[in-house]
């Protein structure tokens, strides 16, 4: 078997077994916690039949091991239970305000992959003034809270000159504030990656003799180099992922807008926890299968692994 | 026409023996500290002054209101200005000071230890360690930090240990993985498969050569962590996780200053400045510590 | 004492006129008076001085000298590539009959791949290894487009490849340079090169740290390249590697022209201390017994009646070792059918080494020889014991060392006997240590005082020439040679039996490698200690060894005395490494 497709089923069945691991890591949690599990599903809530209905979609009467099989069968279909405090499935609830979130952590990541790639690429051994000036820039933006920028943000261009609204998901406008607040600090750190990864790379003997054949900086950078500046990239990529779900938690916040991120706050408030737990596991499904996606894009770039 | 030439002076290749030059000066004394972290020394001393004795600072009790001095913007007699009910601000920072880097340093010390014996014992061991581990390590990486720690916080109620703990066990597997990638590499490394042939026992190689060199990358990479442990605990007590009003907790006071944001910039601003140039000053003073270590580069 | 042995050379007429070669008078490089500075480097010394050079086409020119000589530098210069900062002058500095002082960025990127190719050492790190061998020999001709669609490019490419000898074209152009062996990547290298087919080829160090048929090959693929016409700047290290190629030869050091002029004359009677010393020396067979590092050129004229009058004679003479004494009779190393096999990620397995058998005596040196690939190293492992061979048995001394169920406990109060010099010494020494820490280790296992270990660690270190002020400096401070010898002061420090030398100067400059030869052959001759001297180099192995097993894939090919196997070697293989070694020796008669 050509050896490639051989690491792609390594990488999938790697990423089965970790997300099995994960569900049955929260399982463990929950069923480890001091007190009965009805109450600490059930929170501070109480009305009758409530105790019921959680002992039977959960199967608490039964055997832990049926219990076991039972969640992941649960899991496995889709059903991730009911949110008692909200009197929904929870299915229903996330598939509401999944889409504003969408936006926001997509539009943070492509803005933060770009504008990392495009001042490393163009900065990446050039002259010392310019690379320190956009070390300090990275610097200052890999350090700087989320949650502060956007405040400052929010001064700056929504009351001190009114061109973006404060809160809200309506239209476009209303995307840019979240969505460079969250990329921000994000490009900072892919930015500072990538570009140390590029200086090392020019430091190889390759680069000479390209410029040997008589390739200009430019196109030294472009042909070449922006290939060995996505390697870290995607091996930041799972990193990335998982603070674009995060950071979208804090955006939401701050912003007011609506989102899993802020039904996620208000369950861990209000000790929901099928809720906390569905997103949780659906954060790590997104996270194990991007981080998946990325690893057989790495072994298509860099070929040097693909030898036996 | 030419005879035999005398012997010839001492040889223009030198002989390969001569000592080089000595370093008098430890290393660290070699050239003169940058600006960068002679600024950052600066600070962290005015924030460790905050956090152990902030009365040498101000005089103002961060938690004593004063109605009539609401909101007033920063001034001679309140630097950094008064909040939403009074309150001094700088006070309220310094004071505050405590929390973020207290808590901060908790969570990697959690992060830290859990991942450094478990890198270790991955590092060493055979397949059935090792694949196990990095296992370990994906799944732990695969809840993004927040969500963990709010998956945490939610079981264990909420309060700035919890946090910790949450941010700390978030950051196990980028200790691990560090580790566990270090001990591979010092395990193959000449020196210590050599060691034998100078008798020493597996036990002696490992205390001698294979410890020491994986834990001297450790403390560069824990300093610049502290930053990243910082803004996350802080972000979580935004979100009203952690420490409740009327705590002077840096992320807690953010959250606060949102109400009045519209016509108060100071009570969000110095307070986010203050985690921003905390983060800052550690990352300078980790990232010189790196680069005059040995000049390697991790 | 022996009288000093003086080695005769080949007499050559002076002043003789060679036949000269008619040549194209186009010349392609025209260079006087060139200097070239940093400003921030070697406290604004100029690196290169006064330097001479002139190519016509299809001529070769050598560029030899020590690392630091400004070698490559000055080779570099002829593209534009010194470095960013670099500051060139020169009172004439003609490049194709241009001045190429006054070119700009864009002039100099013009004649880049089109006029002059590059050619450098490692094709794994010289090539990028995330692109196609073939986008790389063809990116001169896309980026200079000079040629049309696609089509065209990728024909060229192939016949390119075709020309410096890559067979199965249109399957390689497709693979990656990681994916091709060392030779073959070498000549893609060349290919990526010559694609543009460039009048002048300037390469730099390109068969440095190759095997010596690989080598070979590179060599010839250029001697091709001359015959159609090109110019060849060759730089390197190595005089007699040059020898088989060059017309002209320029000695640098330390900046400067020491010596130039036909290879012939520069080989046979060099003027300059510097290129004597050098060419004294290198080791060969007629060194092996004497001192290299203080080798001598002595001129003489030659008796009337000999030759024709006026012929000047150069000789070298040299100090003799101390003697050797080898106790036959005494059995210091038994290896007997070792075997080892490894199983690689693909699945096959592969054969490291097959019944390997062979023994060293007290106080003889075994020179073992081999390409990469060859088992040498998994030999050494094995004797070593930090490998335990699939099938058979190593003795140590008599006694069990090395097989299949034997755990380190059983032998470690025999490991004194057997010590280790490694080819990289920087590499198995502690980065946290210095060097007092580095010989207290090895003297672990005497158990002295802290008293004695300091005494007997400055008496290694005077028995490898070096001074006690050594002792707290680190190794990442020191040279190579001097980290060499404190690898040799370690070894000698348990007093051992036997040493295992895994190419222990082959990272060396001839000169400092001449310098630790000599300090290892005379510690071993006085101390009696056996060496198992493990080389790629064939004439370092001849120079040091008394016996000698050639390795190929696995086996032992053929075994014998250093004498019988370089002079009449039987194996085919054998053979053919000695033929391919040859070429570049001045000393050897030809065969």
């Amino acid at each position: 078997m050509h050896p490639l497709i051989k690491r792609i089923l390594a990488r999938l069945l790697s990423a089965l077994l970790v997300l099995w691991l994960a569900a049955s890591t929260a399982f463990v949690a929950i069923h480890a916690l001091p007190g009965k599990i009805e109450d600490v599903l059930a929170g501070d809530l109480q009305y009758p039949g409530l105790r019921e209905a959680i002992s039977a979609q959960w199967g608490l009467d039964r055997s832990l091991a049926w219990q076991y099989g039972h969640f992941l069968e649960r899991l496995a279909h889709g059903d991730l239970g009911s949110s008692y405090v909200m009197q929904q499935d929870v299915i229903q609830v996330l598939s509401s305000q999944i889409w504003p979130t969408v936006q926001l952590a997509l539009s943070a990541g492509v803005l933060a992959t770009v504008l990392a790639l495009v001042v490393a690429t163009l900065t990446a051994g050039r002259s010392r003034l310019s690379r320190r000036l956009a070390s300090a820039v990275e610097l200052i933006l890999a350090s700087t809270p989320v949650f502060w920028l956007g405040l400052l943000l929010l001064i700056a261009f929504s009351f001190q000159w009114r061109l973006f609204p404060v809160s809200g998901a309506t239209g476009w406008k209303s995307l840019v504030l979240p969505a460079v607040t969250l990329a921000l600090p994000l490009a900072g750190v892919l930015s500072q990656v990538t570009r140390e990864a590029l200086e090392q790379a020019l430091e190889q003997a390759f680069v000479t003799t390209i410029r040997a054949r008589g390739l200009g900086e430019l196109a030294l950078r472009l042909r070449h180099l922006l290939r060995h500046a996505l390697l870290p990239v995607v091996t930041l990529g799972g990193w990335l992922i998982g603070s674009l779900l995060g950071g979208a938690v804090i955006t939401e916040k701050m912003f007011g807008r609506p989102g899993v991120g802020s039904v996620t706050l208000n369950a861990v408030l209000s000790q929901d926890l099928p809720v906390v737990l569905a997103v949780v596991l659906l954060a790590a499904l997104i996270h194990v299968v991007i981080s998946t996606l990325l690893d057989v894009l790495y072994l298509f770039i860099d070929p040097r692994l693909n030898t036996p | 026409m030419t005879t035999s030439q005398p012997a010839l002076p001492d040889s223009i290749l030198s002989h390969d023996t001569q000592v080089p030059p000595a370093d008098v000066r430890p290393a660290r004394q070699r050239r003169r500290w940058p600006l960068g972290v002679i600024l950052a020394l600066l600070f962290l001393a005015v924030l460790a002054i905050g956090l152990v004795v902030p009365h040498w600072l101000t005089r103002y009790d961060p938690l004593l209101s004063d109605v009539s001095q609401t909101l007033q913007p920063p001034s001679l007699q309140h630097l950094f200005g008064t909040d939403r009910i009074g309150r001094d601000v700088l006070a309220r920072v310094l004071y505050g000071a405590r929390y973020s880097l207290l808590i901060g340093l908790a969570s990697v010390i959690v992060s830290l230890v859990i991942g450094l014996v478990i890198g270790i014992a991955a590092g060493l061991g055979q397949r059935y360690l090792n694949e196990p581990a990095a296992r370990v390590f994906d799944v732990l990486s695969a809840f993004p930090a927040v969500l963990l720690s709010l998956f945490v916080v939610t079981f264990l109620g909420q309060g700035i240990v919890n946090i910790a703990i949450g941010v700390g066990i978030a950051g196990i597997p980028k200790f691990g993985r560090i580790v566990r990638s270090r001990t591979l590499q010092v395990r193959r490394a000449n020196y210590v498969t050599h060691a034998v042939t100078f008798g020493l026992s597996r036990w002696q190689v490992f205390l001698r050569h294979l410890l020491p060199n994986v834990l001297n990358a450790i403390p560069v990479i824990a300093t610049i962590d502290i930053g990243t442990a910082i803004i996350a605990v802080s972000g979580l007590s935004f979100l009203g996780l952690g420490p409740q009003p009327p705590t002077p907790e840096w992320g807690v006071m953010l959250a606060e200053s949102r109400d009045v944001l519209r016509v108060a910039w100071w009570p969000s601003v110095f307070p986010g400045l203050a985690i921003t140039l905390t983060v800052i000053s550690i990352s300078v003073l980790g990232k010189y510590w790196q680069r005059n270590f040995e000049g390697r580069p991790q | 004492m022996n009288a000093p042995f003086i080695e005769p050379t080949a007499a050559q007429p002076a002043g003789a006129a060679i036949a000269a070669v008619a040549r194209t008078e186009r010349t392609l490089v025209d260079i006087k008076g060139l200097q070239i500075g940093f400003a921030h480097a070697n406290e604004g010394h100029p690196l290169v001085r006064g330097v001479d050079l002139s190519l016509r086409a299809g001529e070769c020119v050598a560029l030899v000298g020590e690392s630091g000589s400004g070698k490559s530098l000055t080779a570099r210069s002829l593209l534009g590539l010194a470095g960013q900062h670099a500051q060139v002058s020169a009172s004439r500095f003609e490049i194709d009959g241009r001045d190429a002082l006054r070119f700009s960025e864009r002039d100099w990127r013009a004649l880049r791949g089109t006029f002059a190719g590059l050619v450098m050492q490692d094709a794994l790190v010289s090539l990028d290894p995330l692109r196609t061998i073939g986008a790389e020999i063809g990116e001169v001709l896309a980026h200079h487009r000079l040629l049309g669609s696609r089509r065209e490019i990728r024909a060229r490419v192939e016949q390119v490849m075709r020309d410096v000898g890559i067979a199965d074209p249109q399957r390689r152009v497709g693979q990656h340079a990681h994916e091709l062996s060392g030779g073959l990547r070498q000549r893609a290298l060349i290919a990526a090169a010559v694609a543009g087919n460039p009048a002048l080829i300037i390469a730099d160090e390109p068969t440095t740290a190759l095997d010596v048929t690989v080598q070979a090959q590179v060599l010839a693929v250029l001697r091709e390249r001359l015959r159609a016409g090109a110019a060849v700047l060759l730089v390197s290290h190595d005089l007699s590697v040059v020898a088989g190629i060059a017309d002209r030869v320029l000695v640098m050091h330390q900046g400067v022209v020491v010596d130039s002029g036909p290879i012939d004359d520069v080989l046979h009677r060099p003027r300059h201390p510097y290129t004597r010393q050098l060419l004294a020396a290198r080791p060969s067979a007629s060194s092996r017994g004497y001192h290299l590092s203080s080798a001598r050129f002595v001129a003489q004229t030659l008796r009337e009646g000999i030759a024709p009058p006026g012929t000047v004679d150069t000789s070298i003479v040299r100090e003799p070792l101390p003697a050797r004494h080898r106790d036959l009779q005494r059995t210091v190393l038994q290896v007997d059918g070792i075997s080892r096999q490894y199983r690689r990620a693909g699945g096959e397995p592969f054969t490291a080494l097959a019944d390997v058998s062979f023994s060293v005596a007290a106080g003889e040196v075994l020179g073992i020889v081999g390409e990469s690939g060859s088992g040498k190293s998994t030999c050494a492992n094995i004797v070593l014991g930090l490998l335990p061979p699939d099938t058979g048995e190593v003795q140590l001394l008599g006694q069990r060392w090395n097989g299949q169920a034997l755990r380190e406990g059983e032998r470690r109060a025999l490991r004194p006997q057997l010590q280790y010099i490694p080819q990289d010494p920087l590499s198995s020494f502690d980065p946290r240590y210095t060097v007092r820490q580095l010989l207290a280790e090895s003297l672990y296992i005497h158990a002295l005082s802290a008293r004695q270990v300091v005494d007997r660690s400055v008496e290694l270190l005077e028995q490898v020439g070096l001074s006690a002020a050594f002792l707290e400096r680190r190794p990442a401070q020191l040279s190579g040679g001097q980290r060499q010898r404190i690898a040799i002061a370690r070894a000698l420090a348990p007093q051992p039996a036997l040493i295992v030398c895994d190419e222990p100067v082959s990272a060396l400059d001839v000169y400092v490698q001449a310098q630790v030869l000599d300090l290892l052959a005379e510690l071993q001759a006085r101390l009696g200690t056996a060496l198992l001297f493990i080389s790629h180099d064939l004439d370092v192995v001849q120079h040091i060894s008394d016996r000698v097993l050639v390795f190929k894939d696995g086996r032992i090919v053929e075994e014998g005395s250093a004498a019988q196997i370089f002079n009449q070697p039987e194996h085919p293989y054998t053979c053919s490494l000695v033929a391919a070694s040859r070429p570049g020796n001045p000393w050897h008669p030809s065969p």
